[in-house]
């Protein structure tokens, strides 16, 4: 997912050109609080014209306490992006509220209630401690992502290489995205010129669940596909797993083993996810 | 006339001759030999012991001969840093010699103080393989009453040896230099690395300058160019700016954009089938095109793939390869920047070569013949492959055909990059407006937003799409990119011709016609 | 309508167009002044971008300066349509300048 300033016409051109799976037209961060206005309509304007290829497109709105979420809703709702990002989600109540406004706003224009979807950035401790109720309770919520900057400074420290201050809120998004089956997004890498820690950021989120990374340079696009791209040997072994399975399975064997280790149901619903990912189907 | 390329071509153009029109890129060459007598180089005679020191550059001209109607010419080995080009015609101009070609080898932002010589017919020829900034701009609207000469770095050496250019006096820079006039760039405070492209200049010229600022004790080593074809010798507080002659090394590109473009064709050569061991590469120092040298290097290491040569304008990534054993050779024609000089002067493996050997086509086979794969940018390429290096968009002379054509015929693969669209103006075009490289001699063309084979090359097309890359038609993306961007207005021409693009093989490939500047009604 | 306000929207930036717009006394009319990187191919559209959207929002005593470097056209309209709002005085949901 990479993140586009929402007034920067280049940068908005060329979004669709790095491969990036989505792409984030941001309206609340990487806007300054006099140009919310300018940031809008280019982001208007641009979404109607311009082929960004296969990524999907969302739109982070600011949030509705600020003086600028409203009109944020007011003109990108009626565009229908695959997603709308809600910054600082910390209650359910919220996104009802959120919901609420969508809705009267997609009823005005005859827009259907189920097509775009929301994401819940966490990034308060209040944020994280709802997470649960958050992710869990609304069809619209297809994806919660943490952000790490915002979180941080909630949380009153200092930010750390390895980012051990906001682990446990990792882990606990997480759990909430997993328990209520929707994808779970990490938070941005600031550093660009660092190849090497992006990567081993990148390799953590793999590792302890997160289904994709969120960029802030299209440089790093490369480095997060790498890491989340199953290696050759991973396929082969993958395959090999989901078609024996099914040979054993028209045999009427549940469980059975390879290389002398037993494979059983898990292991075959992992293989036929990692297989689905690389685009590989088993004949 | 209309050459094979279906462009109109004159058959004599006043002060230049009788035009032969381009005919296919191997046409001329595969008789095997050259149709044009070549002319013979000066022969001169020196006493034991006489001195061909000078206290001025001034004195040296005067030495000279100048004469109205004279062809001087120049090295661009110092790329935007060069003084000596202003200083020799401003010298010129001071002793009333009129009528001037100027040879140069291009020309640079550097040189737009002359623009008042060629209003007031100082200068009223020139012979270049480049032309920027105002002077381009300039030439373009019309400013010289003959037309320009556009050639390659290899055509430039058959334009010498052939009498088209004759130079009666070449003005040679050199960072180091003996009393003798043997002369290098790769040492001294303004080092420039190679000196490729002076070489035939100090054979073929009737009277030979060499100015230095560093003038070291006989004799000055290495011999880039030797005393037995220089007359005389100064020695100057300074020869250019070094700060813009050759600054440190060069960096990669930071742009996304352009480092998308690179990957892509990193990808495109990896899968081409040309990517094997013992292959030889060039690529240029711009943005997109040096950055492939980046993603080719991680290649090379992952694979464990070692090439045989690398070749052309050298920039420190380069040498970092060499160095890193990932190629066996460097021939180096120039050099982009100052660890290239260090290495040229240190390392046996860097081979310094004069712009004949480099791309001549007209001998027993210049260097370029031996390229296996070629990296080069574009203003402006055409459905039909054809690529403007020459022309901008708004119509003005401000690139340089270098050795553009020389490698694109040689090489296996000639992969070109560059955005799709610059500044909203479409890249690819039905027509570009100067063809200075024919489409049969480029394979692929790599832009952000998809690669495009050129269908004479249908195996490679089937390498590449086996590959999984993201292969489109080329007039798809051309559409597509027009969509984007908008159909930018035609640009208004005159029917006066500024400016001849020669081909390697002196065949007319394309003219430039004087441009109109429209008033836009607002 | 008339410019309550100097205006401007949109930067220097390449793929950018800045828009400034003046108030000018009644009955003055338009007076529009626009240069561009890419003038000479799209001078013309450009211009008339310019002279359709201040007729779509009835724009009259004003003064319209446009400095473009190639800026897409959604860009051009996005970048006028916020400059104009701005000088009216109507622009929602931002930090005023």
């Amino acid at each position: 997912m990479l993140y586009i300033p929402g007034n920067n016409p280049a940068m908005i051109q060329q979004g669709g050109i790095y491969g990036a799976d989505s792409i984030l037209l941001d309206l609340e961060d990487a806007v300054a609080l006099n140009q919310k206005d300018a940031a809008r309509t280019l982001v208007r304007n641009m979404f109607k014209v311009t082929d960004f290829y296969d990524a999907e497109v969302c739109v982070r709105v600011n949030h509705l306490s600020t003086p600028f979420g409203l009109a944020d809703l007011e003109e990108i709702v009626p565009l229908q992006p695959s997603a709308i990002r809600y910054p600082k989600t910390e209650s359910p109540e919220e996104v009802i509220e959120l919901l609420n406004i969508i809705e009267r706003i997609e009823d005005r224009h005859n827009l259907p209630h189920n097509k775009m979807t929301l994401h819940a950035m966490i990034e308060t401790a209040m944020g994280v401690q709802n997470v649960f109720n958050i992710a869990s309770k609304f069809s619209r919520i297809d994806a919660i992502t943490i952000g790490g900057q915002d979180l941080t400074a909630d949380m009153n420290i200092i930010p750390t290489p390895d980012g051990i201050g906001i682990d446990f809120a990792r882990k606990r998004i997480i759990m909430a995205a997993k328990a209520s089956h929707i994808d779970v997004i990490d938070t941005v890498f600031p550093d660009v010129n660092d190849e090497e820690g992006l990567r081993r950021e990148t390799e953590y989120a793999k590792r302890i669940g997160f289904t994709g990374k969120a960029v802030i340079n299209p440089r790093q696009i490369d480095i997060v596909h790498e890491v989340y791209t199953p290696t050759e040997e991973e396929i082969r072994k993958a395959y090999r797993i989901v078609r024996e399975f099914r040979m054993n399975s028209a045999a009427g064997i549940g469980v059975f083993a390879i290389d002398g280790k037993m494979i059983d149901a898990p292991i075959v619903a992992r293989a036929e996810y990692l297989l689905r990912l690389a685009n590989v189907t088993v004949d | 006339m209309l050459n094979s390329l279906g462009r109109e071509i004159p058959e004599y153009m006043e002060g230049i001759g009788k035009l032969e029109p381009f005919q296919g890129a191997l046409t001329k060459l595969s008789k095997g030999w050259m149709d044009e007598p070549t002319i013979p180089a000066p022969n001169k005679a020196y006493l034991p012991h006489q001195s061909k020191l000078c206290k001025t550059l001034e004195e040296a001209i005067i030495r000279s001969n100048p004469h109205n109607g004279m062809t001087v010419s120049f090295h661009h080995h110092l790329r935007n840093g060069d003084i000596l080009l202003v200083q020799t015609l401003t010298i010129l101009h001071n002793m009333g010699i009129r009528d001037i070609t100027l040879a140069s080898s291009s020309l640079n932002e550097c040189h737009d103080p002359i623009l008042p010589y060629l209003k007031d017919q100082t200068v009223t020829k020139i012979f270049s393989s480049g032309i920027r900034s105002e002077l381009g701009r300039a030439i373009a609207l019309g400013v010289l009453d003959t037309p320009v000469v556009i050639h390659s770095h290899g055509g430039r050496v058959r334009c010498i040896h052939t009498g088209k250019i004759q130079i009666d006096l070449a003005v040679i820079p050199a960072s180091a230099a003996d009393c003798e006039g043997n002369a290098t760039g790769s040492h001294g405070k303004s080092a420039f690395g190679s000196i490729g492209y002076a070489v035939i200049d100090a054979r073929y010229a009737k009277q030979v300058i060499v100015v230095t600022d560093n003038l070291v004790d006989f004799p000055c080593i290495p011999l880039s160019i030797s005393q037995n074809f220089i007359d005389h010798v100064v020695l100057v507080d300074s020869i250019g700016d070094a700060s813009k002659i050759a600054t440190g090394t060069t960096r990669i590109t930071n742009s996304p954009m352009d480092l998308r473009i690179a990957k892509l064709a990193a990808d495109v050569i990896e899968h081409s089938g040309f990517f094997v061991p013992g292959f030889a590469f060039q690529v240029g120092a711009g943005g997109a095109s040096l950055a492939v040298a980046k993603f080719i290097r991680e290649k090379m290491k992952k694979k464990s793939l070692k090439g045989s040569f690398m070749l052309g304008g050298i920039t420190s990534y380069c040498v970092d390869m060499l160095n890193e054993g990932l190629f066996e050779t460097i021939f180096d024609v120039q050099s982009f920047d100052a660890v290239v000089s260090n290495s040229l002067l240190n390392n046996r493996h860097h081979i310094e070569i004069p712009a004949a050997l480099y791309a001549n086509p007209f001998n027993c086979g210049c260097i370029t013949n031996k390229i296996d794969v070629v990296v080069l940018g574009a203003l402006e390429i055409d459905v039909d492959f054809n690529v403007n290096v020459i022309t901008g968009s708004e119509g003005k002379i401000r690139g340089a055909s270098g050795g553009h054509s020389d490698t694109a015929s040689g090489a296996k693969l000639t992969v070109v990059v560059c955005p799709s669209f610059r500044g909203r103006i479409p890249i690819i075009k039905k027509r570009v407006h100067t063809i200075v490289t024919p489409g049969e001699t480029v394979h692929v063309l790599v832009t952000e937003r998809g690669i495009c084979v050129n269908p004479a090359f249908p195996e490679l097309e089937n390498n590449l799409r086996m590959a999984g890359l993201n292969i489109k038609e080329i007039h798809d993306l051309e559409i597509e990119v027009d969509k984007i961007t908008g159909i930018p207005a035609p640009l208004e021409y005159t029917d006066k011709i500024v400016g001849l693009v020669e081909y390697r093989d002196g065949t007319i490939i394309d003219v430039i016609h004087q441009l109109k500047e429209k008033e836009i009604k607002i | 309508m008339k410019p309550k306000i100097p205006a401007q929207a949109g930067t220097f930036e390449s793929s950018d167009v800045i828009v400034l717009i003046e108030p000018l006394p009644d009955k003055a009319g338009r007076k529009i002044e626009i240069s561009s990187s890419v003038m000479q191919q799209f001078g013309e559209s450009f211009t008339k971008i310019v002279i359709d959207l201040l007729d779509q929002f009835e724009m009259t005593d004003i003064h319209l300066i446009a400095k473009d470097k190639g800026a897409l056209e959604p860009t051009i309209k996005a970048r006028l349509e916020t400059a104009i709002k701005r000088s009216l005085d109507l622009q929602e949901g931002t930090l005023k300048q």
